[in-house]
């Protein structure tokens, strides 16, 4: 049993559900009900089916033909596509929310898409692997190579993950593309939110991936 | 000397296939003085005649009709033995019981476009007024025309809504212009390996088609029905160069490779040595048994005109703006003819619209012709496609 499974189930706690994955009904639970969502990067389409679920109008792009191929045979309205390259075709403001979910780090322009998520939808909601996780730090400190956890077992010569980062980096990226936060969650390994308010440099060292509500004119 | 085989004449007399002409062995609905049809070239085409064919049952609240459209060479008669050649209907694979789009959940309809040869009006059909075949007096006829057709059909039937517009190819097309047109009236579109508009390589290729029926002289200037002959030689080249656009290079390796056919050794001549030779005067002979020359010249020519972006300023995506149709979007990794790029120019346009649709590149190596082909994949994708726009609708499907 984990630390988190003792500790009392705060306000902010995902319903608890087998079908779907922690991380998903968290970032499904930041969504309002009868907005219209687009999934960048979608996968095989699990929290976009989700969304549906909850009368949400949902859309995917994904860069795999098979995941692709998958979404479509479900029923969802998803097309191939680059969140790098594909974007740009997307007008202003077309969705209530615009989601990237475990995507960030793979993208060739990081900082380019956020911009981009925030132009075609009025919220966008961003999560990704946080490099400042303590286990990551211990295995290039200690291990003194890259490192590699049960969510990201690729090598490096052969990961798709181009552009890691931790909450800090990203917490600093908000700010100098005036990107306001309006909701921040660290999880742990299983995808659950922390449940303690700390300051950010315990969710850096805690958090392994960070969930962010992110909305446009923030910052310094 | 050297032995020469031309392309054999057809089997079925000229008498069967110009009966289907203007009494097709499947409905017709006849439109009189009082409804013309608007053609693009400023003609008002009357009378006229559409025929089609019909599988299932409307349902009581009219909103369970598929309107299947047809391709290049393709007829109404989708999912049942053609009258002429005897052979299954052309889209059995996606059509028909248990298939994707299944008679025992949908209306399915299917119409033989204006200036085809199998029942609707076009070059082959009497001129009334001259008590002749029309020739080349008919009008030319666009992509639009084809859909106004239809469209009224559809009225006469009293269908307001379809629930899908379905298509390949031309037919794809077709499905592009009903969402362009009437985008109150078509719930859901799945445009199937094709394009909002052709290609100059694609203008190309029926240009060449054309060519070679213009070259036959029992063309005699598109008048051959007056002379009691048909250009059966030009319009089998047409198809033979026509075909080999719908392949690829893969699947026609695939399939003959440097075979020869019925022989060891080459001959020395220009007899069909090779597999493939043979295949393609084979698919010349037998197409030109079931169409009619003039009408293959007016549909290639509908596909040329065909360009979306043109009717509405330029920009593709004002052609679909607030159109609330779900969109399914097929193409296929081989096909050159139609290829990914000209779906994914779609998409985007769709996208920018923020229009509700999925994309999908289905791998084969087939090339065009995979649409009409057995591929798993693209019916996994169809049928859920439908089935998920039938719940938003609200239809009750057999699967619950």
């Amino acid at each position: 049993m984990s630390v988190q499974e003792v500790l009392p189930l705060g306000g902010l706690a995902p319903e608890r559900s087998d079908q779907f994955r922690a991380d998903h009904l968290l970032v499904a639970g930041m969504v309002k009900p009868g907005s219209k969502v687009l999934d960048v990067g979608c996968g095989d389409g699990d929290l976009l089916q989700l969304l549906e679920t909850r009368g949400i109008d949902g859309r995917g792009i994904e860069l795999s033909r098979e995941g692709v191929n998958r979404c479509v045979a479900k029923g969802l309205a998803v097309v191939q596509g680059d969140a790098d390259t594909d974007l740009v075709n997307y007008p202003d403001d077309a969705f209530d929310y615009v989601i990237l979910s475990q995507t960030l780090q793979a993208t060739r322009q990081p900082r380019v898409v956020l911009e981009n998520l925030l132009r075609i939808g009025r919220r966008a909601i961003v999560s990704f692997p946080n490099f400042g996780f303590w286990k990551m730090r211990l295995q290039l400190l200690v291990g003194g190579h890259m490192p590699r956890t049960e969510n990201l077992p690729a090598s490096w010569y052969d990961t798709a993950n181009i552009h890691f980062c931790t909450i800090k980096d990203f917490v600093e990226l908000c700010d100098a593309i005036h990107v306001k936060m309006e909701r921040a969650e660290a999880l742990d390994l299983y995808g659950r939110p922390l449940r303690l308010r700390m300051p950010w440099w315990v969710w850096n060292l805690f958090g392994e991936q960070g969930v962010f509500l992110l909305t446009r004119g923030g910052g310094k | 000397m050297v032995a020469v085989k031309s392309i054999p004449s057809p089997a079925i007399s000229a008498d069967e296939r110009s009966h289907e002409v203007d009494h097709p062995s499947s409905p017709v609905a006849h439109f009189g003085a009082d409804q013309p049809l608007r053609l693009d070239c400023g003609i008002d085409l009357t009378p006229f005649q559409i025929a089609y064919q019909t599988y299932g049952e409307l349902n009581a609240a009219r909103s369970n009709a598929v309107l299947i459209c047809h391709a290049l060479t393709g007829d109404q008669h989708v999912a049942n033995v053609h009258p002429v050649t005897g052979k299954p209907g052309w889209w059995e694979t996606l059509v028909g019981p248990g298939r994707p789009i299944d008679p025992s959940q949908y209306f399915i309809i299917c119409t033989n476009v204006i200036g085809g040869c199998m029942g609707s009006t076009g070059p082959a059909s009497i001129n009334p007024a001259t008590g002749k075949v029309w020739g080349l007096d008919f009008p030319v006829i666009t992509i639009p025309d084809m859909v106004r057709a239809q469209a009224m059909l559809i009225d006469r039937l009293g269908i307001d809504t379809l629930f899908a517009v379905v298509g390949g190819s031309m037919g794809g097309m077709q499905v592009l212009q009903w969402t362009a047109a009437y985008p109150g009236r078509v719930y859901s579109a799945l445009a199937i390996a094709c394009s909002t508009r052709h290609s100059a390589q694609n203008i190309a290729f029926h240009e060449l088609g054309r060519q070679a029926v213009m070259a036959d002289p029992d063309w005699h200037s598109g008048g051959y029905a007056d002379h009691g002959i048909h250009p059966h030689r030009g319009l089998a080249v047409a198809r033979m160069a026509a075909h080999i656009t719908y392949l690829s290079d893969a699947a026609l390796h695939r399939k003959f490779g440097r075979r020869m056919q019925d022989r060891e050794l080459p001959t020395f001549s220009f007899d069909a040595d090779f597999q493939v030779e043979s295949y393609l005067r084979y698919q010349g002979s037998s197409f030109v048994e079931r169409f009619d020359a003039n009408s293959y010249l007016y549909l290639t020519r509908a596909m040329d005109y065909f360009d979306i972006a043109a009717d509405h300023g330029g920009v593709l995506a004002k052609a679909f703006a607030g159109i609330q149709t779900r969109f399914c979007v097929v193409s296929f990794t081989s096909d050159w003819l139609f290829p990914t790029s000209e779906s994914r120019a779609l998409v985007h346009a769709l996208n920018a619209s923020s229009a509700r649709v999925s994309f999908a590149e289905i791998e084969t190596d087939r090339g065009h012709d995979a649409f009409l082909l057995d591929v798993p994949e693209f019916f996994d994708i169809s049928r859920a496609f439908l089935q998920s726009a039938g719940k938003a609708r609200g239809l009750t499907t057999r699967d619950g």
